[in-house]
């Protein structure tokens, strides 16, 4: 059974140091936005929690391949916990989103602008990734069915973004774009370094959640070992994975 | 001289609330995922005890010159089942 806890200690510290360094950028050093003034520093968080968001989706669709191919259930776990973890994070960029939006725009939500619609729908997809889990008794099944779920989802997050993209009416700026960015360097750097904090976050939480999964999963096959069967309480039907 | 004594002051009196209130939001929302996984932790603690006292149990009951059959606790001399890490379908949900 692999270990999750492996180089956990580690990658906190570092985690916590780009995030403290990030946070000191976005204040200190990152320049005042000339139209928005001191309300643009909410960039640096919401930005980078929608992107490391959107790119858990993919890494969990990514993990259902893997479950998939190897009829291998690890990787069932990893990618329910890829997309937990995402949605997590994705609740976050669109509260901050909305606190932006409110401050800039004078509404805490617009429906006219695509990419805004475009990730609350991606949100909401995934909202229903554990209702589906849970509406499936047999682990089998429903490792399966999630994972086609997964995939699906994983893939429509590219896609949504490229149609997005296309749009021509739109009221969130195009700050990046596929060329570069429209950002000056202190900015750049200070975005660069704040999407490194949240990615470090990202990995941080999900190895730390796995960790806690495997290591119940341990308790409990020694507790069966040491009980036997009979002994140990039949589990209650759950959304997450089993092994 | 202080850090904070060096650093530019911060233009908080417009957009400051609005601003703090988006990363008090991050900071919230890591501290509730912290705090769930202070209580899955708090659980599996108990749950080692418990194994802990199931195995002092098992031990005291498998002494030598001890008659298994005689204790009370009847479902520790069964049989162990095998472990392994795919086990029971459904035996390790999380």
């Amino acid at each position: 059974m692999p270990t999750y806890g492996k180089g956990l200690r580690g990658l906190s510290i570092l985690t916590l140091a780009t995030i403290a360094v990030a946070l000191i950028l976005v204040f200190f050093y990152a320049p005042l936005d000339a139209s928005q003034g001191f309300i643009q520093k909410i960039f640096y968080i919401h930005v980078p929690l929608a992107i490391v968001s959107l790119c858990g989706f993919v890494f969990g669709g990514l993990l259902a391949v893997m479950h998939l191919r190897t009829g291998d259930r690890r990787y069932d776990l990893r990618s329910y916990v890829a997309i937990h973890m995402a949605l997590i994070f994705g609740v976050a960029a669109l509260l901050a989103g909305s606190i932006w939006a409110k401050a800039s725009w004078g509404h805490w939500w617009v429906w006219n602008d695509p990419t805004l619609v475009s990730y609350l729908i991606v949100l909401l997809m995934f909202a229903t990734y554990t209702p589906l889990r849970f509406s499936i008794e047999d682990p089998e099944r429903q490792a399966r069915y999630a994972s086609v779920f997964a995939i699906v989802g994983g893939a429509f997050v590219p896609l949504n973004f490229i149609a997005v993209r296309e749009a021509q009416e739109y009221v969130h700026p195009r700050v990046l774009t596929l060329t570069g960015s429209n950002l000056p360097g202190p900015m750049l750097l200070t975005f660069l370094v704040s999407l490194l904090g949240i990615t470090l976050l990202y990995i941080t939480l999900w190895k730390y959640e796995m960790a806690a999964k495997n290591t119940r999963m341990q308790m409990r096959a020694l507790r069966r070992r040491l009980l036997g069967d009979d002994d140990i309480s039949p589990l209650q039907r759950s959304a997450a994975p089993s092994l | 001289m202080t850090i904070l004594g060096i650093a530019p002051a911060l233009p908080l009196h417009a957009a400051g609330k609005y601003v703090a209130g988006a990363y008090i939001v991050f900071v919230l929302v890591i501290l509730i995922y912290v705090a769930i996984m202070a209580v899955r932790l708090g659980r599996m603690e108990r749950q080692l005890v418990e194994l802990n006292r199931d195995l002092e149990r098992r031990d005291g009951a498998t002494e030598p010159g001890r008659d298994p059959d005689a204790t009370s606790a009847g479902a520790t001399h069964r049989e162990p089942a095998p472990v392994s890490g795919a086990g029971r379908p459904g035996d390790s949900s999380l």
